[in-house]
């Protein structure tokens, strides 16, 4: 089928852009190294050249890649869960958790924004979400019953920042969190890295094994039941495997959006619309979207870095739009 | 391949219960190789969640067994190759092409990494074939007609070679000319030596098409029998409340519906 390679290029193509951002982001900074020397500095011990490139930029680029990745792949499977391309990793209310957990650490001065104590609690507020959800939501519930607690949680979670934010003791403190939560990857070690990984390696597992249900689930759930999909544990699994994956990302680089939403519709016409093929290729554009933002507010002039977080937003919202104006002259159309 | 008339699925005492209301009373239906059989009652008469609870998508008390084996007892897989759903009203989420969808009929014959195998190939060719989809395979399911979606939905059904094909509505929503051309294509997958039970609210086409017909009312069985026999114009009158009009045609007897009683 020409449809099948048509995308297995693009997603070599793809993984090359990767790979290209990943040498660039390497390079990019207030000194400017070429390929080069950012590859002799990665492999053998070059001094300064070394350090920038290791412990300040290698961090940074990693966790953008895992980061870009884990929306990327989280925003693909919840829409073919959902059989909705609207649908988008914040549904459930998981990050927003992470980012409640995250800043009460902050505000009640246990630990400052790079400590490793807010990831930590970021992703146990993370998990502590989904365990409501599936709580308040039963085991059995329907895709509505989940998509109302899981609205009522992210609200919850939009309260406590807010309450957080309203009873910091100091204003320095709320503009910390306030700053932590426009999302950045400025300044994280390797610590946040090794941290945050394996969570979101191990969403990865739990949602690429779900390939083939998201594929069944464009029939609709009772035809995907007959053809031997559990819809009820796809529905857990999906859910938990988000909480994984963006809860982690949110708690070691604050609140980035839109990429979940974005990446997986810029690969999906590729590759037929099948939401099983469409991960693999969404979780890559998602890394090459989030390396690139990363570049772009470091060659932004000015003394204060633009937020990762802004950019992302700034760029996903007008596309969000177009993507509504679409969709509804769709439904106009009557398709 | 089981001879003709040899019970495949077997539900005995299938109820289903939500909140304190019955939908499905104590009901009893054999689906038999190469029978077709089409399943007719009144809206809210407890179709859709009979044919649902002997697809195994629901929970229901009583049993139902797939040659002389409890349905509950097989892995999910396992029931999905033994048995096609074919849900009310065709509904695509994604604009995936024809021959994709096609192919998820065979997503239980599968694991998740393994490619398409050379059986996998045939029995899509096959469905495509018998219901005449071949001619727009590449294309996006959004951009076919209502008739056309409705063949790749039995398409799709058919490519996972199942033994027992449950099919809800198929005709709902279609014009007369792909209403006829839908029963035909049952009644030819029927003749292959599948158990085919339909949900059909169009009593004429159930008298021209069906082996046997089996009229449900307020959740029970009222009449599980050759066509002629289960709708007669006194069980018509009473489940339906129409009276209608029998006429000898060549095809057969018809009935044609006069006024609501």
């Amino acid at each position: 089928m020409t449809d099948n390679r048509q995308g297995s290029l693009l997603t070599v193509l793809l993984a090359m852009l990767v790979a290209a951002l990943f040498v660039l982001s390497l390079m990019t900074g207030p000194a400017h190294f070429s390929p080069h020397t950012v590859i002799d500095a990665l492999v053998s011990d070059q001094g300064v050249a070394s350090i920038i490139v290791r412990d300040i930029r290698l961090p940074r680029t990693l966790l953008a890649l895992l980061i870009g990745a884990t929306f990327g792949l989280a925003g693909a499977s919840l829409q073919g869960l959902l059989r909705n391309p609207l649908a988008e990793p914040s549904l459930f209310g998981a990050p927003q958790a992470a980012a409640a957990a995250a800043a009460a650490i902050m505000a009640f001065g246990l630990a400052n924004a790079l400590s490793i104590a807010v990831p930590l609690g970021g992703i146990a507020g993370a998990l502590l979400s989904v365990g409501a959800l599936v709580a308040i939501a039963g085991r059995r519930a329907s895709l509505t019953v989940t998509l109302l607690a899981g609205l009522a949680l992210a609200s919850l979670a939009g309260a406590a920042i807010a309450l957080i934010l309203n009873l910091a003791p100091n204003p320095y403190i709320a503009l910390e969190i306030a700053f932590w939560l426009l999302g950045s990857l400025r300044d994280r070690s390797m610590e946040h890295v090794w941290l945050a990984a394996p969570f979101m390696i191990a969403s990865w597992v739990i949602l690429a094994f779900n390939a083939g249900a998201f594929r069944a689930l464009t029939l609709g759930e009772d035809a995907a039941a007959s053809l031997g999909v559990n819809v009820e544990r796809t529905r857990v699994l999906v859910v938990i495997g988000v909480a994984l994956g963006v809860g982690a990302a949110v708690s070691v680089a604050g609140a980035i959006s839109f990429v979940g939403l974005v990446a997986p519709h810029l690969v999906r016409r590729f590759y037929g619309y099948d939401p099983a093929r469409v991960l693999l290729p969404a979780a890559l554009a998602g890394a090459a979207l989030l390396t690139a933002a990363d570049i772009a507010v470091r060659l932004v002039p000015g003394a204060v870095e633009i937020k990762i977080g802004v950019v992302t937003a700034l760029i996903g919202v007008p596309f969000f739009l177009a993507m509504i104006f679409h969709e509804r002259r769709a439904l106009e159309d009557g398709q | 391949m089981k001879p003709n008339d040899a019970p495949r699925l077997v539900a005995s005492g299938i109820t289903v219960t939500r909140g304190s209301r019955r939908i499905v009373d104590h009901a009893d239906l054999t689906l038999n190789a190469g029978e077709f059989t089409v399943l007719a009652g009144p809206n809210g008469a407890g179709k859709t969640t009979l044919a649902r609870a002997m697809a195994g998508l629901i929970p229901a008390d009583g049993s139902v067994t797939f040659d002389g084996m409890p349905l509950r007892d097989l892995p999910p897989r396992v029931r999905a190759r033994a048995m096609s759903y074919l849900p009310q009203g065709h509904d695509f989420h994604w604009p995936m092409r024809v021959d994709s969808i096609v192919a998820l009929g065979r997503e239980p014959h599968a694991d998740a990494f393994s490619q398409t195998s050379v059986q996998d190939r045939i029995a899509i060719e096959r469905a495509m074939e018998a219901t005449g989809v071949g001619e727009f395979s590449d294309r996006p399911i959004t951009t076919l007609s209502g008739g056309e979606r409705a063949r790749v939905a039995i398409a799709r059904a058919l490519a996972t070679e199942a033994s027992v094909l449950i099919a809800d509505e198929p005709t709902a929503s279609l014009d007369e000319r792909h209403q006829l051309i839908v029963m035909d294509l049952l009644r030819r997958i029927t003749q292959q030596g599948t158990a085919v039970l339909a949900i059909i609210h169009d009593l004429a086409l159930a008298m021209r098409f069906a082996d046997r017909v089996v009229v449900i009312n307020e959740g029970r069985i009222v009449a599980n029998d050759t066509p002629p026999l289960a709708l007669t114009p006194e069980r018509i009158g009473e489940v339906f409340g129409i009276s209608v009009n029998r006429v000898e045609t060549p095809d057969g007897p018809l009935l044609l519906p006069s006024r609501a009683l």
